[in-house]
């Protein structure tokens, strides 16, 4: 069915079902995100998304909120902006994102300070270099998901990965902090593809960031660092 | 670690197979009698015999604080450190005993006999401090540590009614003492849209789980709705800090919840119920599972509905709705996106109706009696009794059952509570030194704070409403001018960051740095700029989060800088 509704004060015609992230996105209205991914079932985690929606109590996350007949969205309104800018912050004050280029952008775009929260703790681990594919490093880890998802139901099906912890101490992690080659992972390099931080690396990739030569890369082998 | 023998364990969680995954939770807790803890051989023997994958039981073990992945003692001892214990020398006795046997807190002796940990508020408020000895409550606990109380808790009954409580005090209410289920029977006579429409705008029922929802809205959605199976789940997961009104409710007079769930299951049309309960709240269990069994041999639930209890494992999120459909599902119980609301998709993606222990407690009366004599009692558009925990500094405190419409003034009355803050008027005359009433905590750890200025409020939901307090879960919590408020929200920050489930960025980061903050304001260490931070998180958690533990994280906390703002400045105590 066709609809019609107001983000920003333009009127758009679209069709039921879309999320107004999508009608965003085909309308050349950007609305920022972090956490979904089109390979994942998106689960309204990161709330940088989010947009004021006339009528609703709080503010409402564009990645599952449907567009909807009359509707009127503010993506850009102060709210949404002091919204976008302390999640940012307190993600920076959490975790390594130098390997995030697009989350740097953001904090640019919206004034968020690297620094706002000084003595915050942060979320550091060791990296986990354990098997031959790919490097692990949860201190970039920024918790969207992504590759929970794809290991489990959204593609493989090999259920490797799950978490620990919970809250803030929340940790991507295997079957008792078990080395990936002692899981059911199968190597195939999905959750790499999805992961938008750099925690998740390939090792060969890591390994040229280190330093090391091509030809160096070849005879390495994976030695286990167990994590704190 | 390789002696460990499997075979217990197999004969243990055999009967859950059935359930696959939901058989989860049970399962583990079985596991966890046998051996004490969760060894890496018992999780994967578990979730080998239920087909869930091993990384997805670690996940879930790893969420519940009372799993343990590593070893403990063969006793626990679980002392809350929360407000209400707090005010009684909660953090004395935990003092007291972690140096008795050469413990910190969260420790266990090399003998691996003790576990000492401190634990969010036990439900157990009104005969504090208090603290949890594997399943028995130890309450009451004197400031020499020498006199308390052991087993199954005292129930503390006050108030002006006697309409919910009419059976609690003296112990459980067994089915003969009980009666039968004349409201049940008499709902039997009437038809599903009728019994729907007694609890819907004729007795004006709202829920008293915390989010105010109109029940008869709920009960129509769904069973309007046409499915194989309905579900109707009892919440007792009871753990907003300061709420102990379902334990009374549940230990004095289970009858009168089930009786409200056959009720219920018969208006929507479920087949089956669950009554989920709070890991902290074991010394219920049995009584309940009596219970049901009572109501078995009579008749009252068989083959058309049946209940099943199911035990959680220390997580306050759990109580959200959904959260607690997915632990029943044997997951982490992580909050689902709404919509699509229980209504429809609830448990096993079934049309649910959730309700709390002290709504279905409404409906036996409700019911019996008829709407028009309901709504006696109470006011227009806040009808009924309603059961308040009192606790902190009054001189009795306990449950209070009263007409919705008392003011605060007439229940703290009743409670022996502080008097009223000195004010201009007032000024010296009542010579005595008492300490006044510094403030009160409404509503729980996610509710706010009211101080004398509120006295005179009507107890109804539109009068707290329109003051900005909200009624939550019933919590009354009096602090004296004696205390410490940066010390009450210091509490309020750890239990936040504590029981954030971690799903969605504002509040898994936003606990944590109100946490942060807060302990600095505590210390007396503000720094330039907290105040701001503080608004900030705190506003953000509130309006971008994902489920109402975020949504209400930092609800005190602003509502303490509105009336203190002093506190969260550099220089200004
Ligand atoms: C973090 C959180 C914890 C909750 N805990 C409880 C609880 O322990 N008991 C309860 O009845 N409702 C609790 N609720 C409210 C439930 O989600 C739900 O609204 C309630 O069980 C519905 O029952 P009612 O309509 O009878 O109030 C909680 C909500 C949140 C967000
Ligand atoms: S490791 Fe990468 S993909 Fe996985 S949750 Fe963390 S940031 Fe997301
Ligand atoms: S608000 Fe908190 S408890 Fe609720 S989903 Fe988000 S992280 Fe979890
Ligand atoms: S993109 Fe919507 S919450 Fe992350």
């Amino acid at each position: 069915m066709a609809i019609t509704f107001f983000m920003d004060g333009k009127e758009i015609k679209t069709e039921e079902g879309k999320t107004l992230i999508e009608v965003a996105r085909e309308n050349g209205i950007n609305i920022p995100s972090v956490c979904v991914h089109e390979a994942t079932k998106a689960n309204a985690l990161c709330r940088i998304c989010v947009v004021e929606v006339e009528g609703q109590r709080v503010l409402q996350p564009a990645c599952i909120v449907k567009a909807a007949n009359n509707m009127k969205v503010q993506t850009r309104s102060g709210k949404v902006l002091r919204a976008r800018r302390t999640i940012l912050e307190m993600l920076a004050s959490t975790i390594d994102l130098s390997d995030a280029p697009e989350i740097q952008n953001m904090m640019a775009e919206y004034g968020a300070s690297f620094n706002r929260f000084p003595d915050a703790k942060r979320r550091e681990s060791e990296i986990q270099d354990d098997n031959p594919m790919y490097i692990r490093d949860y201190s970039k880890c920024l918790l969207c998901w992504r590759c929970v998802q794809v290991c489990a139901d959204d593609a493989q099906y090999t259920f490797a990965i799950n978490f620990s912890g919970r809250g803030f101490e929340t940790q991507v992690g295997t079957f008792f902090d078990r080395a990936i080659p002692e899981t059911s992972c199968v190597l195939c390099g999905q959750c790499v593809a999805v992961c938008p931080t750099g925690a998740l690396k390939p090792k060969r990739e890591f390994l040229l960031e280190q330093g090391l030569s091509p030809q160096d890369i070849g005879v390495l082998n994976s030695g286990r660092k167990k994590r704190k | 670690m390789s002696e460990i023998q499997l075979t217990p364990l197999k004969l243990a969680i055999e009967s859950y197979i059935p359930l696959g995954r939901s058989g989860l939770l049970p399962a583990l807790h079985a596991a966890q009698k046998i051996y004490g803890w969760l060894p890496l051989e018992v999780a994967a023997e578990v979730a080998n015999t239920l087909g869930v994958p091993l990384a997805d039981v670690h996940g879930v073990i790893e969420f519940y604080s009372m799993f343990y992945n590593e070893p403990v003692g063969r006793r626990i001892i679980r002392v809350c450190t929360d407000q209400a214990c707090a005010l009684k020398g909660a953090d004395q006795l935990l003092d007291h005993l972690c140096h008795c046997y050469g413990l910190r807190p969260g420790q266990t002796t090399d003998d691996l006999s003790l576990t000492i940990e401190r634990s969010p508020c036990l439900g157990l408020c009104e005969q504090a401090p208090a603290a949890l000895v594997d399943d028995d409550a130890e309450t009451n606990i004197s400031a020499d540590f020498h006199s308390y109380d052991l087993g199954i808790p005292k129930s503390y009954v006050y108030g002006s009614i006697r309409e919910l409580t009419v059976n609690c005090g003296n112990g459980t209410t067994t089915l003969a003492e009980y009666g039968e289920y004349a409201a049940y029977k008499k709902a039997l006579t009437m038809s599903p849209e009728e019994v729907i429409a007694e609890t819907d705008k004729a007795s004006g029922l709202v829920g008293r789980g915390g989010a105010a929802f109109p029940t008869g809205v709920k009960w129509g959605g769904a069973a309007k709705i046409q499915a194989v199976q309905k579900f109707i789940v009892c919440n007792a997961d009871e753990s907003e800090p300061g709420t102990f009104k379902d334990r009374v409710l549940l230990l004095d007079d289970p009858h009168r919840t089930i009786e409200g769930m056959c009720i219920a299951a018969y208006a929507i049309g479920a087949g089956k119920g669950y009554i989920y309960i709070r890991g902290e709240y074991p010394y219920i269990v049995p009584v309940l599972e009596n219970a049901l069994d009572e109501a078995r041999s009579a008749g009252y639930l068989g083959e058309h509905f049946d209940v099943e209890v199911r035990v959680g494992a220390g997580a306050y999120i759990c109580g959200e709705e959904t959260a607690l459909f997915e632990s029943i599902e044997g997951k982490r119980g992580f909050p689902r996106v709404k919509p699509p609301f229980p209504t429809t998709n609830g448990l096993f993606d079934n049309p649910t109706v959730i309700n709390n222990v002290e709504t279905l407690c409404n409906l036996p009366l409700i019911i019996s009696k008829g709407s028009a004599e309901y709504r006696m009692l109470g006011t227009e558009t806040s009808p009924g009794p309603k059961l308040f925990c009192v606790s902190g500094d009054v001189a009795k405190p306990g449950l209070y059952e009263v007409p919705f419409g008392v003011t605060l003034r007439e229940l703290l009355k009743m409670a022996g509570g502080p008097p009223p803050a000195i004010t201009p008027r007032t000024s010296r005359k009542q010579g005595a030194r008492i300490p006044r009433l510094q403030a009160v905590l409404f509503g729980g750890a996610a509710g706010a704070f009211a101080t004398s200025e509120h006295l005179d409020i009507k107890l109804t939901f539109e009068d707290l409403r329109a003051a900005g307090l909200p009624l939550g879960s019933g919590v009354v919590m009096v602090f004296d001018e004696t205390r410490s408020i940066p010390d009450v929200l210091n509490r309020l920050g750890k239990f936040f960051a504590h029981e954030s489930c971690g799903k969605c960025y504002p509040c898994q980061l936003g606990t944590q740095r109100q946490m942060e903050i807060l302990e600095r304001v505590a210390k007396n260490k503000v720094m330039v700029g907290d105040f701001s931070r503080l608004q900030d998180v705190g506003w953000t958690m509130t309006e971008a989060s994902l489920c109402g533990l975020g949504q209400t994280a930092a609800s005190a906390v602003l509502s303490a800088m509105k009336l203190w703002p002093d506190l969260f400045e550099t220089g200004q105590r």
